[in-house]
């Protein structure tokens, strides 16, 4: 049962994205929502269904489908892991999912690219799915891949619009270098155990463990590290750590609802998820691991400074994805996998919810996306505003809201480790608190309080359609984490799916219940911090606004070096995007102008007609120099002949 | 004595007479046609000679079979020459060079 189930929820979003694509134009738009929708709304019932079947009995699914290719002693698969992990994720997956194609009816409703839209999110669905269900290698390379196709495709779905279409292939771009670092890692692995099946391969953990893997100097590492370290480049590059971070600013070209499914909530936790589901190998390797926990912590922190002092309502967003994504990473790198995974769920719905009621802001006031332009709306939009208030409040970590269990979780466990970077990663993400509740309050003062712009006197709620997903997202992103932080964090929920110490080896303390946890964490600093953190945001942006205005603080060397992402963007254009178009120059001017079209093409045409040239000069015509020739010929054959035979005798 | 010797080096004197007058000739296609007759003369004696010397029949009877040949090729290439002429009013060596294109 549980095979079939899978089976169907992870081909139906696949046939409604088909049926969209090749039908919508002509049967419409209720059309096209209605087979999408009911895809999606068939694969999130089943992942349900699945994932409390496969809590109850416990059980782990893994069968392959199909053999795609068989090579000497090597075989490549097609088929299903599905575990709790994989539930979990599926459920997310289809639930935002859901919510996202709902949105779509109201956000897109007047564009011309409606069908194909529903096609791209149906079908991101399916690759998605493909990802988390996967239990090989190659067909997680699969679902990675098209991911990253389906979010090219979507963050210039606006194709018209120059600024989108450099931003998806930047996105493009820069997913090739995670992706080039993954398949590296992935072909370690296959070259040592032969077999690209995780079960396989966790069991040859220890082999990998022991094999080294020699460079030049006698400097070598074990074949572990060096696949964990590749594999978790691929994760840098998905879930957008720095410094591959660039993209995902920068894909909000987007359609909003992109925004909340790909950029927030499924594809960039992809990486988390490869994480986790790499955990028997991670924990070998405590070199990988360390690496894993300073690039989380660095990126939990500076890109999180980096949303304080952005316009756009979506950059500031999505500079706050990228922070919480340095979280659980971070979380992962200390071995903390279940605590990442459970900030990766909650962040999930809050995350899509304050993207969709950004979406909701944008299409009230007819695409104005500057929180300078905005203000007061309160009144005007109360259902966003309740909802944004409770996704910030769920995003900072407001006691009794689910980022609340999640995130006083991994600040804990992060804490509590010892490995080294743990000291740093601990100042950063406590530090992170801070400046999540300010860039979330800021935007939530300037957007919602404060004067109305006389622009956007006539603004109104915006759809069903669009509030709808709005409250369907806010009910979990308050309640989720009461029923699930017991079995997820400190239970045993991912005890079939992922290798990790213990909960009181992570945490350094027993659990009782989730109300017992909620008392325990007024004893730690970080809600006092995350407090701290609203109370600066409403007295810089509600009571003293004027502070931060003037030329000085805009002068300040700090605000520029914000203001340009701690220049890594020049950084990347200058030297290596630069650099690499300067050797492709030299290459194309020397191997193909020169060496190939030069030289081996024209230059053999060019060498054939001067020899000709030369030739055509003995045919004159004449009929006496043709017998002159011919007589020569004949003598020195003649003679030729007469002397060899005379060496023979 | 006339030995073998002395057929064989007038033969090669003819031969080389006729290769001679169609390489240096320049003026006149008849003299071209001449040099022909010369070289087959040349091949006819020498055919003679060992015919002779080896006391073989069928030397001779190749003899008349050039003799012939050479007659009707003759025939037709002053037949051409006159055809030639009278497209060109011209029968000079000289001019005759449209093999080139």
């Amino acid at each position: 049962m549980i095979f079939e189930y899978s089976l169907i929820a992870l081909l139906s979003p696949l046939v409604g994205s088909i049926l969209a694509a090749f039908l919508g134009k002509s049967l419409g738009k209720t059309f096209v929502n209605t087979s999408t929708i009911l895809g999606v709304m068939i694969s999130f019932v089943l992942s349900c269904i699945l994932a409390l079947e496969i809590y109850q009995t416990s059980t782990v699914l893994n069968q392959n489908i199909y053999t795609w290719l068989n090579i000497g002693s090597f075989s490549f698969h097609i088929g299903f892991l599905i575990d709790n992990l994989t539930a979990s994720m599926m459920v997310v997956v289809t639930f935002v999912s859901l919510m996202v194609h709902i949105y779509t009816i109201g956000y897109m409703h007047d564009d011309p690219g409606y069908h194909r839209f529903f096609a791209y999110i149906s079908l991101f669905t399916f690759s998605m799915l493909s990802l988390v269900m996967a239990n090989n290698f190659l067909q997680l390379f699969f679902g990675w891949e098209a991911v990253g196709v389906m979010s090219y495709l979507l963050i210039g779905f606006w194709y018209t619009k120059e600024s989108a279409i450099k931003a998806n292939l930047k996105a493009f771009l820069v997913n090739r270098v995670g992706d080039l670092s993954m398949i590296l890692g992935i072909g370690i692995i296959f070259s040592i155990t032969g077999s690209l099946d995780y079960q396989t391969t966790f069991f040859e953990s220890q082999n990998l463990a022991q094999t080294e893997l020699f460079f030049i100097n006698e400097w070598n590492i074990s074949a572990l590290t060096a696949s964990c370290m590749l594999l978790f480049g691929g994760a840098m590059g998905k879930s957008a750590q720095m410094p591959l971070h660039v993209w995902l600013p920068d894909s909000m070209e987007g359609p909003t609802p992109i925004s909340a499914l790909i950029h927030a909530a499924t594809m960039v936790t992809a990486g988390v998820f490869l994480l986790a589901r790499m955990s028997p190998l991670f924990e070998l390797s405590s070199t990988a691991l360390s690496f894993v926990l300073i690039i989380g912590a660095t990126t939990a922190l500076f890109t999180g400074i980096l949303g304080l002092i952005q316009n756009d309502i979506k950059r500031v967003i999505a500079y706050s994805t990228l922070s919480q994504l340095g979280y659980m990473v971070a979380a992962a790198g200390v071995s903390a996998y279940s605590v990442s995974l459970f900030h990766l769920m909650t962040h999930a719905f809050f995350k899509a919810l304050l993207f969709l009621a950004a979406g909701s802001v944008i299409v009230a006031l007819h695409h104005e996306q500057d929180i300078r332009k905005m203000g007061g709306l309160k009144s005007k939009l109360p259902i966003t505003y309740v909802t944004s208030l409770i996704g910030s409040l769920a995003l900072i970590g407001f006691p009794g809201f689910s980022g609340f269990f999640s995130k006083d979780a991994l600040i804990e466990a992060i804490g509590h480790a010892d490995i080294f970077g743990s000291g740093f990663a601990y100042a950063s993400v406590i530090v992170g608190v801070f400046i999540t509740a300010l860039y979330s309050f800021r935007l939530f003062f300037k957007v919602f309080h404060g004067s109305i712009n006389e622009h956007h006197s006539d603004v109104k709620e915006s759809p069903v359609s669009i509030t709808l997903p709005l409250i369907l997202l806010a009910i979990p992103s308050v309640m989720v984490a009461w029923p699930t932080v017991g079995p997820m964090v400190f239970g045993s929920y991912f005890a079939t799916s992922i290798a990790q110490p213990d909960a009181y080896q992570i945490f350094g303390y027993e659990y009782s219940t989730a109300y017992g946890f909620l008392v325990h964490a007024f004893s730690g600093p970080v809600i006092y911090i995350a407090m701290m953190g609203v109370l600066t945001a409403y007295v810089l942006y509600i009571q003293k606004p004027n502070i931060l205005k003037g030329k000085s603080f805009e002068s300040t060397f700090i605000y520029r070096l914000l203001e340009n992402k701690y220049y890594f963007d020049d950084l990347y254009e200058e030297v290596i995007a630069k650099q690499a178009r300067n050797i492709g120059q030299r290459f194309w001017s020397l191997g193909d102008v020169k060496i190939i079209d030069n030289w081996i093409v024209n230059g053999t045409a060019y060498r054939i007609g001067n020899i000709a040239n030369r030739i055509k000069v003995i045919q004159t015509g004449y009929i006496y120099h043709y017998v002159l020739m011919m007589i020569l010929g004949l003598a020195i054959f003649l003679g030729w002949t007469i002397i060899s035979a005379g060496y023979a005798s | 004595m006339v030995t073998l010797q002395s057929y064989l080096t007038l033969s090669a004197l003819v031969f080389s007479i006729g290769i001679t007058g169609i390489i240096i000739n320049r003026k006149n296609i008849i003299i071209v046609m001449m040099c022909t007759e010369l070289l087959l003369i040349s091949v006819n004696f020498n055919f003679i000679a060992f015919s002779h010397q080896l006391q073989d029949l069928s030397g001779q009877v190749f003899v008349f079979f050039i003799l012939t040949v050479a007659a009707a090729e003759a025939a037709i290439g002053l037949a051409i020459l006159v055809a030639l002429y009278r497209n060109k009013k011209s029968i000079s060596v000289s001019e005759l060079n449209t093999l080139r294109n």
